[in-house]
């Protein structure tokens, strides 16, 4: 058996796997609030709240309804998605014209009654949801094994961003989404209805946090805390990425995920601060981000 | 973020603004006496366990306004200063022994300390962006507290004793310690206060309201946000270490970023950008969590409502309603 820098490879690539999986819910929960921040210009301090949500709801869909998983992947960011929408509709389009750091403060506020409803009803025990049966088990591929459910998520989770980054980049809704965040008032001088898109927008964000929450459920347990401190790293990976960019989300994500696993078999006291470590350092020398444009 | 208060410039002659400040004055002296007769009079019949509580959160939301009303930048880390102090006083009074004065002293040292470097690297950024940066600074401070066997981790630091205040008085009785933290609320109050009323808070002022145009008129505004950040950074520390000390306990909860947003809920209820909006605002959050504690998870939905009902109609809060009643600067 070889080893690596005195580090069996058992252990380096199952904390590469894990790594790999970590940054597949970083890129798709950075890749939504990116997509918020760069139509409605706040940070949607509740997207790790509504994270637990999708979990949640996936849970309850299979416990109260007997719904398997795979509709779940589906209704629960739909359901999540549309309580996104009305949470615009009624609370944050009124504070559209003020400085955006309240809508900041009401997210938060959001946070603490989500957070605090599930608690208060399930309490803060997690719940159990069992991988699918078709996902169960694993691929034996020599030098490690592979779990199929956490293959499923990472190859899931590439497969959403790359979607929503063609979505935005290449379509013709994509554009007027582009164009509406430069300008609003002339993109709706041409017919376009803005308002209609920024709700869109800030349901399709919300329901990309729901999506990686359904996907968490089976390997992280449901419970009601399960988004407050991946939230707050997810912050630190959009802040290195660049605010906003939706190429900075995914790769910063999936890279800062793998930079993450790897500290974790070299010098593991490091690992949960390692990206804010990294954070630190790009303020300095960039502090657009990687990917941002400069201010 | 934008606030109900005009600029008034140090150098304003204009006697209206004179007679405006002159009434604003008399109203102050009136809030002040209030304040102090309420600390002199409360341990008569309030806990004072409780009370202590009261003024070290007040504190800390002065020194969380002083940035967030007064320079326009909302730190989502001060928990980072807050928790940190608490660690730092219980290390220095646990471990090595120190007098209360010393150890609190010790605490705003590391918190200042912290704060220049933590406002080194934030703020050269503005907003949302300023916000997210000094967060994910606090939870970096919050890991440490987990993981580090100097911090204890989910322990926390317990029974952490009180000592004698200069070697002479023993503080381990509530009623001698209470007139300990009395003085350090009124100290760091009022330093608070003068800073708000010194040319260097009249500039704050300025880029609160117009930065481009301070730029322009040659302030070195980066100077002026990291040593506001230093000091408010430097004043939680002094409220933090004390409150360590009332407790006998340094915690997680209180380096959690819960307890960053815990501040600027303070701040929201009692008024951004007033004098004594925080300690209105301290005062109904923490009298809000005393009522609350059996209720469990229910305070979260409390607090997160109130949180949601003051962004969305009541940005002016208590303090500075009442102000604009009266038509005076409170």
């Amino acid at each position: 058996m070889f080893e690596l820098l005195g580090i069996p490879p058992q252990a380096l690539f199952g904390q590469v796997l894990l790594g790999l999986i970590n940054g597949s819910f970083y890129a798709v929960l950075s890749l939504g609030l990116a997509v918020i921040f760069g139509l409605l210009n706040i940070i949607n301090f509740a997207h790790g709240a509504l994270y637990m949500m999708g979990a949640f709801v996936s849970w309850m869909l299979l416990t109260y309804f007997g719904i398997p998983f795979w509709f779940a992947l589906v209704l629960s960011p739909l359901i999540v998605g549309s309580i996104g929408m009305v949470i615009e509709r009624t609370m944050l389009r009124p504070l559209h014209e003020l400085d955006h750091l309240y809508s900041l403060l009401l997210t938060f506020g959001l946070t603490l009654v989500i957070t605090g409803i599930f608690q208060n009803y399930y309490g803060v025990s997690g719940k159990p949801y069992p991988i699918p049966d078709i996902l169960s088990g694993g691929i034996n591929l020599g030098f490690m094994y592979l779990p199929k459910y956490r293959a499923f998520i990472i190859v899931m989770s590439i497969l959403v961003c790359f979607s929503t980054w063609f979505l935005i980049e290449k379509t013709r809704l994509g554009a007027y989404l582009r164009a509406a965040t430069e300008n609003p008032e002339m993109v709706s001088a041409f017919g376009i209805n803005v308002p209609l898109l920024v709700t869109l927008t800030y349901g399709f964000g919300v329901a990309l946090a729901a999506f990686a929450g359904v996907l968490a459920a089976p390997v992280y347990s449901v419970n009601p805390v399960m988004g407050n401190d991946l939230i707050i790293v997810v912050f630190a990976v959009i802040v290195i990425g660049g605010m906003g960019s939706i190429m900075g989300a995914i790769i910063g994500g999936f890279s800062l995920g793998l930079v993450e696993g790897l500290t974790k078999v070299f010098y593991p006291e490091a690992s949960t601060t390692i990206i804010f470590i990294i954070m630190a350092l790009v303020l300095l020398f960039k502090p657009s981000g990687i990917f941002g444009r400069e201010a | 973020m934008p606030a109900n208060t005009t600029v008034h410039t140090g150098t304003s002659l204009d006697l209206k603004g004179a007679e405006e400040n002159a009434r604003s004055f008399r109203y102050q002296l009136i809030a002040f006496a209030l304040v102090a007769a309420f600390i002199i009079i409360a341990p008569q019949f309030l806990y004072p366990v409780f009370v202590m509580k009261l003024l070290c959160f007040a504190l800390f939301a002065a020194a969380f306004n002083l940035m967030l009303g007064f320079g326009g930048l909302l730190s989502f880390g001060h928990a980072a200063f807050f928790g940190g102090a608490g660690y730092a006083a219980g290390h220095a009074a646990k471990i090595w022994g120190l007098p209360p004065e010393v150890s609190i002293l010790f605490a705003v040292f590391v918190t200042v300390v912290l704060g220049a470097i933590f406002g080194f690297l934030a703020i050269k950024s503005r907003g949302i962006y300023f916000a997210m940066i000094t967060l994910s600074f606090a939870q970096m401070v919050y890991f440490y507290a987990l993981q580090s066997p100097v911090t204890g981790g989910e322990d926390g630091l317990q029974s952490i004793p009180r000592n004698h205040f200069f070697g002479l008085i023993d503080m381990s009785s509530d009623e001698n310690f209470y007139w300990m933290v009395a003085a350090i609320f009124a100290l760091g109050f009022l330093f608070v206060y003068r800073v708000i009323h010194s040319p260097f808070g009249e500039v704050l002022k300025g880029i609160r309201e117009n930065e481009p145009r301070m730029i322009s008129l040659g302030y070195q505004v980066q100077r002026y946000k990291l040593l506001t950040f230093i000091i408010s950074a430097g004043v939680s520390g002094l409220a933090g270490g004390t409150k360590a000390m009332v407790f006998h306990l340094a915690s997680l909860v209180d380096v959690h970023w819960t307890m960053s947003g815990e501040v600027v809920l303070m701040t929201l209820i009692g008024g951004m950008g007033t004098i004594f909006g925080p300690i209105i605002g301290a005062a109904v959050v923490v009298t809000m969590q005393n009522y609350l504690a059996n209720l469990g998870s229910m305070v979260l939905i409390i607090q997160g409502g109130v949180f949601i009902i003051c962004v969305l109609t009541f940005r002016k809060g208590i303090v500075g309603v009442i102000g604009s009643w009266l038509k005076v600067r409170l």
